[in-house]
């Protein structure tokens, strides 16, 4: 673990990390509110959005990134309440058919444009580039101590960092009524707490870290973290406290293990190339909630009718 | 109207005198109408629930029942109507009221132990962020162990029986200290041994002078349980003491055909007036 981990890998490993977490967070919410589809909804909401704001400011900062993802977000509702009245067509084909045209809609307009300039295509769009955002100024562990070198560390790192700290922040000062408005929607409201509001900040948190993490690693870990490493923790424990414990866990172990097997995973069978971290850590997220399913010590919970317990 | 109210409507310089005479009751609806979409699921109601009493509010599937309490609650909102909980507006009114929901309107299968619910209870006193004491735990056993759930303290909520999960939500509003109970449906789908254990809870908060207002299924339970009745189809039917309103003809006015003449004579009814 030299110079060169600290130069080419930690940071990439980092980001991983915290992008995981920052969308595991919300998601072990969304998953318990049956609202995981919402996760994924956003996830590709957010690429036409951003697009869109990109073309018209010309630049990737994060303002106009999360004003350009919530456009895109007030489109979709209006498309899918349009595809619902017009065709006839249930709530979930509605919802699906309209966030897959969204993101088609996004991929073809980033090929149709020009940002050759800034980390934004398809490629992109789907894996990140989290191999690239390596820490050039490092020159091994000293590093960490060293300020001019800090204050080369990539950008990502310090937004995914912030957003991460802020989604936990919401997490930790919002707990009760989140958890109370989650279990019980009615009694919530018979204490006075503000529901609908509650509900719409968890998307706004999901959003915003799905915006952060969409920049570093690309939609497809976007997806996974929202709706993996929670359904996993779910399998863990019967306690809330307990279940966003082993969903961090869980996040953070993708991310390293996906980011490790990446690079040298392919070595080990003789092949030449690495293949794209984000798509392993993605893929890892999977197989822990397999492993889950197969060896979690609740896994017996899930599918239980609720009529079976009485 | 076949309202037979204890108190009449006879205007006193034209306003209603149970008006005056109810203004601090610890839940009065006036004129409330509540619609999920075109047709209206309570229409235009007046409802009074007395201190130290125990109401049913009884009517056929899809009257308005469970509706008129969540609307009150603002649970769900209402299109018109006043409600006022001891004499105040609901917003300033909220620690005052214990509300029970329908069993089945929440996930069981939620990661949560018992104790877990019944601190949910307690969440207008220790509020965001203040953390949950000793005091808080022994509280929240002590509710538990009225309704005899202590020994389930740790279990997960899914792994209860229907009787059980019910008990924990009484156990939950008990929590709350509460002055005014509300519950929606407290003995749908229940054993007889936690039938009991309800009622005699509830007979204790009557008996401590709270107000304890029941959705209710079961007509031939109606007499032995409780000493009001609310009648409702989508409007209010009657409402009053069960000897006075708990007639066959509300029943009908109330049932319509869906109640066969037949069953309400096996009732312990009032005497048609």
């Amino acid at each position: 673990m030299g110079n060169e981990f600290v130069q080419f890998s930690l940071t990439p490993i980092l980001i991983g990390i915290l992008a995981s977490i920052a969308c595991a967070l919300p998601g072990n919410f969304l998953v318990l509110r049956k609202q995981a589809l919402i996760g994924d909804a956003i996830s590709h909401v957010v690429l036409p959005g951003i697009v869109v704001a990109f073309l018209i400011t010309g630049s990737v900062a994060a303002v106009p990134m999360l004003l350009g993802a919530a456009g895109a977000a007030i489109v979709a509702v209006i498309l899918i309440e349009a595809i619902k009245r017009l065709g006839n067509i249930e709530p979930g084909a509605a919802m699906g058919v309209a966030f897959t045209s969204l993101f088609a809609g996004g991929v073809l307009l980033l090929e149709q444009s020009d940002t050759s300039t800034v980390h934004l295509d398809v490629e992109h769009a789907l894996m990140g580039n989290l191999e690239s955002l390596i820490w050039f100024k490092a020159l091994g562990w000293s590093s960490l101590w060293d300020p001019e070198a800090l204050a080369g560390l990539p950008d990502e790192l310090i937004r995914i960092a912030v957003v991460c700290a802020l989604v936990t922040v919401v997490t930790v000062v919002f707990w009760r009524p989140l958890k109370i408005s989650t279990f019980d929607e009615s009694f919530a409201q018979s204490l006075g707490l503000p529901v609908g509001a509650i509900g719409f900040g968890l998307v706004v948190t999901a959003a915003v870290a799905a915006v952060a993490a969409f920049d570093a690693v690309g939609s497809i870990i976007v997806i996974a973290m929202f709706i993996c490493p929670p359904a996993a923790a779910r399998l863990m424990t019967n306690r809330l406290e307990t279940q966003v414990a082993w969903s961090i866990l869980f996040a953070t172990l993708s991310a390293i293990l996906g980011y490790v097997f990446a690079g040298y995973g392919p070595l080990w069978f003789g092949a030449q190339n690495a293949v794209s971290a984000a798509g392993m850590i993605a893929a890892v997220s999977g197989v822990i909630l397999g492993l889950a399913c197969l060896f979690g010590p609740y896994r017996s919970r899930i599918g239980v009718g609720r009529e079976e317990a009485i | 109207m076949t309202a037979s109210t204890p108190l009449s409507l006879a205007a006193n310089d034209g306003r209603p005198v149970r008006d005056i005479a109810l203004a601090d009751a610890p839940l009065a609806i006036r004129g409330m109408t509540v619609s999920y979409g075109e047709k209206p699921a309570v229409f235009s109601v007046d409802a009074t629930f007395e201190a130290g009493k125990m109401t049913a509010i009884i009517g056929p599937n899809g009257a308005g029942k469970s509706t008129l309490l969540k609307a009150a609650l603002g649970v769900v909102p209402r299109l018109s109507g006043e409600v006022s909980v001891y004499g105040a507006p609901l917003a300033t009114a909220r620690d005052r009221i214990a509300y029970v929901p329908q069993r089945a309107s929440v996930d069981w299968d939620f990661p949560t132990t018992v104790i877990d619910v019944v601190l949910m209870g307690l969440y207008r006193k220790t509020g965001l962020l203040s953390r949950l004491t000793g005091a808080h735990k022994a509280k929240a056993l002590e509710c538990l162990d009225r309704v005899g759930m202590a020994d389930f303290a740790d279990r997960q909520i899914g792994q209860l029986s229907g009787g059980q999960q019910q008990r924990v939500f009484l156990s939950r509003a008990l929590a709350q200290d509460a002055d005014l109970y509300l519950l929606d449906e407290p003995f749908a789908g229940v054993d007889a041994a936690t039938e009991r254990a309800i009622i005699d809870v509830l007979a204790a908060l009557k008996a401590d002078g709270k107000a304890v207002v029941c959705v209710h299924h079961d007509l031939a339970t109606v007499s032995s349980y409780f000493d009001n009745v609310f009648l409702i189809n989508v409007r209010r039917i009657a409402e009053g003491p069960v000897t006075e309103a708990f007639t066959p003809e509300n029943l009908h006015a109330t049932y319509g055909g869906r109640l066969a003449t037949s069953h309400i004579d096996q009732l312990d009814l009032v005497a048609g007036a």
